[in-house]
């Protein structure tokens, strides 16, 4: 069993080695509507993207994007960025994503992933957790966890990568 | 089998390659826990043999175009207190690979997975929980035309360190009717309509009783939104699946209906949900017990509170049975209106109450039978009943404030299958404040009282609760908390039990997706829960470090 983690992870990290940047992988999700959407059609036409992993149940999470949404306008107006907010409630709080996401006027597009599916596959292991794709939606930034102020450096790698 | 996916991940990277000359990306994450236990006589905590406890796993997962392979390797040295010990030990209980061509997906190995919301199957990993009834063996999704999505699958499911008995098929497809006919392409009303059958398979070698080795359950979904208004519903059938032993051989079968209506527009949400349950335990072994080989999941029809004293006594579904109801309004005043201030408003009303079936569950044994009603509330066991409410207001460029009042029954007996005979009535009032000193640091404070019901008809558990914590935090790196926990004393089946503060303090250090914390302190027993699954932690006191990292 040691044998093949070992042998693995060595041949990984060495087909590795000259690793590109990561992209998105492709993974199913869901609307507000329930409908089936696919991680790949993720798009903002060249522009960078802000993908945040959050839950109804998580206090940082919902002030990360509440402090974004005050600032959002002047973000897009400036850099044309945009927010894609994943949940990651389950079955038992997915209905409340939708009324949540309206009480608190965010624009944001926002997608459910109640299996965790896309969570994984993104190696999220605890919300909030952001990531920052540039124009050709490669994962150039990430963090996780959520204190007052984060989104201003987040913002200032926002407008590096901006076109 | 090992050797097989070894072969796989060695191989498809190389075969790929072959092809274009990208190599591929790799990324992985990491989570280390770890707690020393000393012994605290005053808050009935008891050290451990080994000092010190950990939890810990590392992901990795290769992607290059449409394949994927993924390891997990986990380790629990031994494993923390309130995670059961069959964890205790290393290895490697996660490894797959992955390819999609044309629309058709195949993951070999283990997989996790949800069909529906869950009612007669669902795959997931909780980690905080020690929850991980992943399977292992094929799984297939294929999309044959636009909006239409078909899986099927055939597996054995993780049981700690090895895997259930029973063998595992299941199959799915959900039709979108607005994707899939170009008549309704444009129409407002979207409809979804969805089916799944799952069936276990399990020899039977019972000497007195003739079981079924196959035991099947279906269900059938629909998901209709139009403008503002949604509305979702699933009913679940379970075909009878006795257990063999002398008290529990039931013959009856399982049913789940679930359906929740919401209305929803800018600065306004109102949820509707209704539940009814009526044996629907389901597991990969027959008989299996708590959090054990469990197919299903029943979202619990609650909500799940964020603060500590709030989440006191969270409520956990009752798979045997239970009748449920929930409603929650979420209002926005807008800026600048009266009740809005200047920032605005922010106000949630949630309700929600769980009584029994009208005489238990459905049961079907040789000595006599129970069906319930479908519809009955007043005169049942009420199993849990909430009211809160949630205000949330920015008063000036500074202070934000959250203020919540729960007011909530508990009943501990069916709950956590205690023997008190009386429910519990607790009320719970929280502040917190956010005041931002500078742009990049700002202090958390929180107060919160729990008071129970003196009345005699209530039983008092352990009395009230008054907790206070104090956070410190500077973006982007550092946070600093104390936090401390106080209980009056109680008196509890003639045990007196003196008045204590759990007191505990801790601080952070993250950068990028490295993140270090470090506490000590007591930490009280009590009920750990996500998405309404619970864990029991018994009380502590020590040091606990926990990183996390990915790349």
């Amino acid at each position: 069993m040691k044998n093949l983690l070992f042998v693995s992870a060595m041949v990984l990290f060495t087909i590795s080695a000259s690793s590109q940047n990561r992209t998105l992988p492709n993974v199913y999700l869901k609307t507000l509507d329930n409908a089936t959407i696919s991680s790949s059609e993720f798009d903002n036409d060249g522009q960078p993207i802000i993908i945040s992993f959050w839950a109804t149940w998580c206090k940082p999470c919902i002030k990360e994007l509440s402090n974004i949404a005050e600032v959002y306008d002047d973000w897009q107006d400036e850099t044309g960025v945009k927010v894609i907010a994943i949940s990651i409630d389950d079955a038992r709080n997915m209905p409340k994503v939708k009324p949540k996401v309206n009480s608190e006027l965010w624009e944001y597009e926002v997608y459910c992933d109640p299996n965790g599916d896309f969570k994984r596959a993104m190696g999220v292991s605890t919300v909030p957790h952001t990531f920052l794709l540039n124009d050709k939606k490669e994962i150039v930034y990430q963090h996780t966890g959520y204190k007052d102020g984060d989104e201003y450096g987040l913002f200032e790698k926002v407008k590096k990568y901006a076109k | 089998m090992k050797t097989f996916l070894l072969l796989a991940t060695l191989c498809c990277p190389f075969l790929v390659l072959a092809q274009d000359n990208s190599p591929g990306t790799i990324q992985g994450d990491f989570s280390f826990n770890a707690q020393t236990y000393y012994e605290d006589s005053a808050i009935n905590a008891s050290k451990v043999d080994e000092f010190m406890l950990m939890n810990g796993y590392a992901n990795i997962l290769y992607n290059k175009g449409n394949f994927t392979a993924g390891v997990r390797y986990e380790s629990y040295m031994n494993a923390l207190q309130g995670f059961d010990t069959d964890y205790n030990g290393h290895g490697i209980p996660y490894r797959f690979a992955q390819y999609t061509i044309h629309g058709l997906d195949i993951t070999i190995g283990n997989f996790y997975e949800q069909f529906g919301n869950g009612l007669i199957f669902r795959s997931y990993e909780e980690k905080n929980l020690g929850i991980d009834n992943v399977m292992d063996g094929f799984r297939l999704k294929y999309s044959p035309l636009k909006g239409l999505m078909l899986k099927g699958f055939i597996a054995k499911q993780r049981l700690f360190w090895e895997h259930g008995p029973g063998i595992i098929r299941g199959i799915d497809g959900e039709l979108n009717l607005n994707q899939a006919l170009s008549s309704l392409e444009n129409s407002k009303t979207m409809a979804i309509l969805g089916g799944s059958f799952v069936s276990r398979f399990q020899e039977d070698n019972n000497p007195v009783y003739n079981l079924p080795q196959n035991v099947a359950a279906y269900a059938f979904r629909t998901s209709i939104n139009r403008g503002k208004v949604s509305f979702n519903s699933e009913y679940a059938y379970k075909f009878n699946d006795p257990k063999g032993g002398i008290a529990s051989n039931n013959y009856a079968p399982g049913m789940a209906l679930t359906s929740n209506l919401s209305y929803s527009q800018r600065g306004l949400g109102i949820l509707l949900e209704a539940h009814r349950v009526d044996n629907m335990d389901y597991r990969s072994k027959r008989g299996a017990s708590l959090n054990d080989l469990t197919l299903n999941y029943i979202p619990a029809i609650s909500k799940q509170h964020a603060y500590t004293l709030a989440a006191f006594y969270p409520f956990a579904t009752q798979p045997m049975g239970e009748l449920g109801f929930q409603g929650q309004v979420n209002y926005t005043f807008k800026k600048k209106s009266k009740i809005g201030g200047k920032y605005g408003t922010q106000v949630a009303l949630n309700y929600s109450r769980i009584n029994g079936l009208n005489g238990g569950h459905s049961v079907l044994t040789e000595s006599g039978s129970h069906t319930p009603m479908f519809f009955s509330i007043q005169n049942e066991e009420l199993f849990f009943r909430d009211f809160n409410i949630n205000l949330k207001k920015k008063l000036s460029k500074k202070v934000k404030l959250v203020a919540n009042y729960v007011d909530l029954i508990y009943n501990k007996d069916v709950i956590e299958g205690k023997n008190n005979g009386k429910n519990i009535h607790a009320r719970i009032g929280i502040v917190e404040l956010n005041y931002k000193l500078k742009p990049k640091h700002t202090i958390i404070s929180e107060v919160q009282y729990l008071s129970v019901d003196k009345d005699d008809t209530y039983y008092q558990d352990q009395g009230d609760w008054i907790m206070g914590l104090v956070e410190y935090t500077i973006s982007p790196h550092w946070f600093f908390a104390i936090m401390d926990q106080y209980n009056g004393g109680y008196t509890s089946e003639g045990k007196t039990y003196d008045a204590v503060h759990y007191l505990n303090i801790s601080c952070g250090y993250s950068k990028g997706t490295n993140r270090f914390e470090l506490g000590y302190g007591k930490k009280r027993e009590g009920i750990f829960c996500v998405g309404g699954v619970c864990r029991e932690v018994p009380s502590s006191n020590g040091f606990t470090l926990s990183i996390t990292s990915s790349f």
